[in-house]
């Protein structure tokens, strides 16, 4: 048992833990809450993986601005559904064993597949991974088409966002 | 990294399925929003677990979750919107009673 088996163990057990608690509580807030736990432990994972600069975008975009979007419009929206009946559907049970049916798949197809036991070797010194991505996300002849048709997805939708939002106001 | 790959995917199966059961099983349409960023975080998990384990000197599994991810956030941002613009015509946030479409 090393230290990063140890690390990932507690990491695990953070995200999945709280992922339950997101889809299990009954406030939404709560939900909201426990969300960004789940990211803070993927976050943690990505360090864990040498993915420095994912780590600190997950931090920064996903708990920095896409948590706290969510709490934005669960506290727009307060009060609605906590007073009356369940939180899931009646049908609740279907979908639960249609996830554990899936679950039960992917985990047979994962460990069927030979090279699923291996480990990581060693990032090579020559290897500057961070300058590498910098350089694939702006090169030509790397990935700078998805970049750019990336960025004015987000554009468009930050447009619609705020046109849509803006419907039906008095 | 003495971390076998498959603890990776098995986490990230986990964690779809989490959020594939709060999907389908949950009323509130911004709890159903949630659950879709838990799957979008689990494909984000592989992505990067294959990235590290597979060749760190091909980045595309990285830019790959960088692009997942800022598609993440247009789609929450204009889920939220869809949300708050239907409750504040309909004031109502579950995802069966915005039936405005069906016939």
């Amino acid at each position: 048992m090393t230290a990063d088996k140890v690390i990932f163990l507690l990491c695990a057990a953070l995200i999945l833990g709280s992922a339950l608690m997101v889809v299990l509580t009954r406030k939404l807030i709560h939900a909201a809450l426990w969300l960004v736990s789940v990211l803070f432990g993927v976050a943690v994972l990505y360090a864990l993986l040498q993915a420095g600069f994912l780590a600190v975008v997950q931090v920064v975009i996903y708990i920095g601005a896409i948590a706290v979007l969510f709490i934005f419009a669960v506290m727009l929206t307060r009060r609605e559904l906590l007073d009356r009946g369940p939180q899931t559907r009646s049908n609740w049970w279907i979908a639960a064993i249609l996830a554990l049916l899936i679950l039960g798949g992917l985990v047979f197809l994962i460990l069927g597949q030979p090279e699923a036991g291996r480990s990581a070797a060693a990032i090579p010194a020559t290897v500057d991974t961070l300058r590498n991505l910098g350089m694939a996300l702006v090169s030509p002849s790397a990935y700078v088409l998805p970049f750019e048709v990336a960025s004015v997805l987000l554009l468009a939708a930050l447009v619609g966002a705020v046109y849509i939002a803006g419907i039906g106001k008095k | 990294m003495s971390i076998p790959l498959s603890w990776y995917l098995i986490l990230a199966a986990v964690l779809f399925c989490i959020g594939l059961y709060g999907v389908l099983a949950r009323k509130n349409a911004i709890a159903i929003l949630l659950g879709v960023e838990l799957m979008l975080n689990a494909v984000n998990i592989n992505l990067v677990a294959f990235w590290r384990y597979l060749d760190p000197a091909q980045m595309g599994g990285q830019v790959f979750a960088v692009i997942v991810l800022a598609v993440a956030a247009a789609e929450v941002a204009v889920g939220l919107a869809l949300i708050i613009s239907v409750y504040r015509r309909r004031k109502t946030l579950v995802a069966d009673e915005i039936d405005l479409m069906k016939w």
